[in-house]
């Protein structure tokens, strides 16, 4: 059991939530993740990335957007409630390497678990551009922490409602055609968003990390209901993730099996998946289209 | 009048007529017929998820136990990992001194519930049974697993188990990984001679794969944590969420953490598929996720369990071991219409105890032999819709002595199905190895062991399928009881030399 220190409400959909896990707060590193579950009888177990963690609180901090039945329990969850079962760090943490000038591209919460990689990239001393995308004003997050930790940040509106009018790949692609282009790039998000922005860098061959989210049960290398194509080989997003090279990533293929059990009333995972998928769905067939 | 009340009013005039008769002679003994084990009519049990065997009656155990020829050479002892001293448990069964029948069984055997369901008796015990020798019918032996399960049913439904006696404390700590068969065998043994024991648990339930894999209606759970609560009830911390490697590396266990010795027992890895097109399609999956979802999840009670299942309604399942058996019956369950087991060789091959075959047949599920599939077909949403298989011949023997299966070329067809299960086993968990390089692997990612079970880092043990690969219940808790003894020893060793 594992107690909630701190709830905060960030949009509509969007909770940021304090929990009490020391060990996992001790040894979680940048780009890993945890499951959770609220009920242990019943309840499903949900994968949510780390946002950050405080070692003297022995806390970790989760974002997450109420997509199902277990994100929605979650959220009814208040200060000092016990949160049933967290297991975790789990997923290697993400390679940081001194490289010079990276981006990292966060859609909609996508934000939250890119923070980490944001501070651990400024940490080896790299030169950080933050682009962070969402469908309006409302549902944009972390846009302060960003400002106060990357070199700069470039904010995104599907609506213009705040920053430019526009999707994440714009910036992204203007970066990539500047005189001082990223050496790498990292792209967390819907995973329509990390398509296009593994698309967007491919021409460039600017090296692309993308942090996947798939369907999930045990995440510690049992059930194989994370596989996904890479290269064309099959990987095991939770044991040889989550971070994988954007390129490679078979995105078609791992958004049709996120969809398997969509027709389940019950379902409740894939956290990511809803936010601004529409408009991004749309503009995903105008890229197409031009890239024809 | 149920199938059991029959058999039990049957049983009971054999078993009045039999003690009349006084001591048995070996001739008398083959004449009596083999027990026949009750169980939910198979038109009744697809509908639900009980427990298909439903035991035997004392009556029936007692007869049951006197066909056993009480050889003095006790072939079926051999034939046992753990050695339980069968002759004399079946000889306290036949005298009903139920309570010694257990003890005996206790005095080697940690889970006899578990293992009465299990075990693959028929290449074990049953095998070398003198009495199926000579019936010339190796099933028609002495029914051991049958019996076992009796004398621990009784004694667990009378809820008068009495845990092991621990000897007084030690202070020193052992750390187990994983609480499946091994882990829990390690676990009671290291905790009987005074040794503090921690449990870590990946998962939010312990018992590993007879919590996550066997289904409920082979395995009723309720027993499973029965045996849970024996481990606390004998002081074992268990210490559930909490995955090594990743929560806790190993070694800190060893350094910072006080720990003197380590288990690892962290059992299957990550399934294994064919490596044929159309695996990762939509409706495709491995036996540990339809499984684990089915029955720690419980997804099958879909009145409570928040966790999806795809319920198919023509579903094919891919292998010919207990686990396909397991998934093709759960599938039935969940409603499909059509279940197909597709195997490449015949059934004799099968690596699935004889009970689980003829039990899945019973219940519809339709067996596809010598026959294997070569690519899942999908639609344009990627969703399965078929499976092309080709048709195998039996060529010669392989190194494992089977005929190992040829394919018969332009044979190939097409069979529409809307999921597929692969169930054709697992390769090693990488967790451990890939954060302990200390640890050596074979090639499959198995970890190497001496004949204490030690590993190539001092003070780490290690047991299970973590070892042996996908293997038995029983012969996890061989490797559990095998580790547990070599760190008694060396922890007794290590205080003589204070």
């Amino acid at each position: 059991m594992n107690k909630i220190l701190r709830k905060e409400q960030l949009s509509d959909e969007v909770w940021r939530m304090e929990i009490e896990v020391p060990h996992i707060a001790r040894e979680r590193k940048a780009g890993q993740f945890i499951i959770l579950q609220v009920d242990v009888d019943f309840g499903e177990r949900i994968p949510l990335t780390v946002a950050d963690a405080d070692t003297e609180r022995g806390s970790i901090t989760l974002v997450f957007q109420t997509v199902g039945a277990t994100t929605h329990k979650l959220a009814e969850l208040n200060e000092g409630d016990k949160v049933a079962s967290v297991l975790g760090p789990l997923g290697r943490p993400s390679i940081i390497e001194k490289v010079g000038r990276v981006t990292c591209v966060g859609g909609g919460i996508g934000a939250a678990p890119l923070f980490p990689i944001v501070q651990a990239n400024k940490a080896v001393g790299n030169h950080v551009t933050v682009v962070l995308g969402a469908r309006n004003k409302e549902l944009l997050i972390m846009e302060k922490d960003m400002r106060k930790t990357a070199d700069e940040v470039i904010v995104c509106t599907d609506d213009g409602s705040h920053g430019r009018k526009g999707l994440v790949t714009e910036p992204l692609k203007e970066l990539c055609e500047s005189g001082t282009p990223p050496d790498g790039v990292v792209a967390i998000g819907p995973p329509i968003m990390m398509k296009f922005c593994a698309e967007t860098t491919r021409p460039f061959e600017i090296p692309t990390t993308v942090s996947l989210n798939t369907i999930m049960i045990d995440g510690t290398g049992m059930c194989g209901g994370c596989r996904v194509t890479v290269g064309g080989e099959t990987k095991f997003v939770c044991v040889d993730g989550p971070e994988f090279d954007g390129h490679k990533v078979d995105f078609d293929n791992m958004m049709k099996r996120n969809l398997a059990y969509k027709n389940s009333e019950t379902r409740a995972h894939d956290s990511y998946h809803e936010a601004g998928e529409c408009n991004l769905e749309k503009a995903a067939r105008v890229m197409e289209k031009n890239n024809e | 009048m149920s199938e059991k009340t029959q058999l039990d009013k049957k049983a009971k005039v054999l078993l009045e007529g039999l003690l009349k008769e006084g001591e048995l002679k070996a001739k008398d003994r083959l004449q009596i017929p083999q027990q026949q084990m009750p169980a939910q009519p198979s038109e009744e049990r697809i509908k639900n998820n009980f427990e298909v065997a439903t035991g035997y009656t004392e009556a029936m155990a007692r007869v049951e136990a006197l066909r056993c020829l009480q050889c003095v050479n006790k072939p079926c002892v051999e034939g046992c990992p753990v050695a339980i001293d069968i002759p004399a448990f079946i000889k306290a069964i036949a005298e009903a001194r139920h309570n010694d029948a257990i003890g005996i069984i206790k005095q080697t055997s940690l889970l006899p519930s578990v293992c009465g369901r299990v075990c693959p008796q028929e290449t074990q015990c049953m095998e070398r049974c003198t009495l199926g020798k000579a019936l010339k019918d190796m099933e028609k032996g002495v029914a051991i697993g049958r019996l076992e399960r009796f004398a621990a049913d009784l004694e667990r439904e009378s809820g008068k188990t009495v845990p092991p006696s621990i000897k007084p404390e030690t202070g020193k700590k052992v750390a187990v990984i994983g609480s499946g068969p091994a882990g829990i065998t390690f676990a009671v043994d290291v905790r009987r001679e005074g040794h503090s024991v921690t449990l870590f648990e990946a998962l939010h339930k312990p018992g590993g794969v007879l919590m996550y894999g066997i289904p409920e209606f082979r395995l009723p759970k309720s027993i499973v944590e029965k045996e849970i609560d024996n481990l606390e009830k004998m002081g074992v911390e268990i210490v559930p969420n909490f995955v090594i490697g990743r929560s806790r590396s190993l070694k800190s266990l060893l350094e910072e953490d006080g720990y003197s010795a380590v288990f690892i027992g962290s059992g299957a890895g990550l399934p294994k598929f064919m490596g044929i097109p159309g695996e990762n399609l939509v409706g495709v999956f491995s036996a540990n996720e339809y499984l684990t979802r089915a029955n720690l999840m419980k997804a099958y009670d879909t009145e409570r369990s928040a966790t999806p299942i795809s319920r198919g309604k023509r579903v094919a399942v891919f292998g010919g071991g207990n686990v396909a058996m397991d998934a093709a019956r759960t599938a039935v369950r969940l409603g499909a219409e059509k279940v197909y087991l597709v195997y490449r060789r015949t059934e004799k091959e099968m690596p699935a105890r004889i009970e689980e075959v003829s039990h899945a047949k019973e219940e519809g599920v339709e067996f596809l032999l010598l026959q294997n599939a070569t690519k899942i077909i999908g639609d344009e949403n990627d969703h399965v819709t078929g499976i092309e298989c080709i048709r195998y011949e039996l060529g010669e023997p392989d190194e494992s002595g089977r005929r190992s299966p040829v394919p018969i070329g332009g044979s190939e067809f097409v069979m529409d199905v809307d999921s597929v299960i692969v169930a054709i086993g697992n390769e090693s968990n990488p967790l451990i190895a890939a954060t302990t390089p200390e640890i050596e692997v074979d090639k499959r990612g198995r970890i190497l062991v001496d004949e204490n079970n030690e590993t190539s880092m001092r003070g780490v043990f290690a047991g299970g399928d973590i070892v042996l690969g996908a293997a038995t219940v029983i012969l996890a808790m061989g490797e559990g009881r095998n580790a547990a003894a070599a760190v008694n020893a060396r922890m007794q060793s290590a205080d003589s030399h204070k």
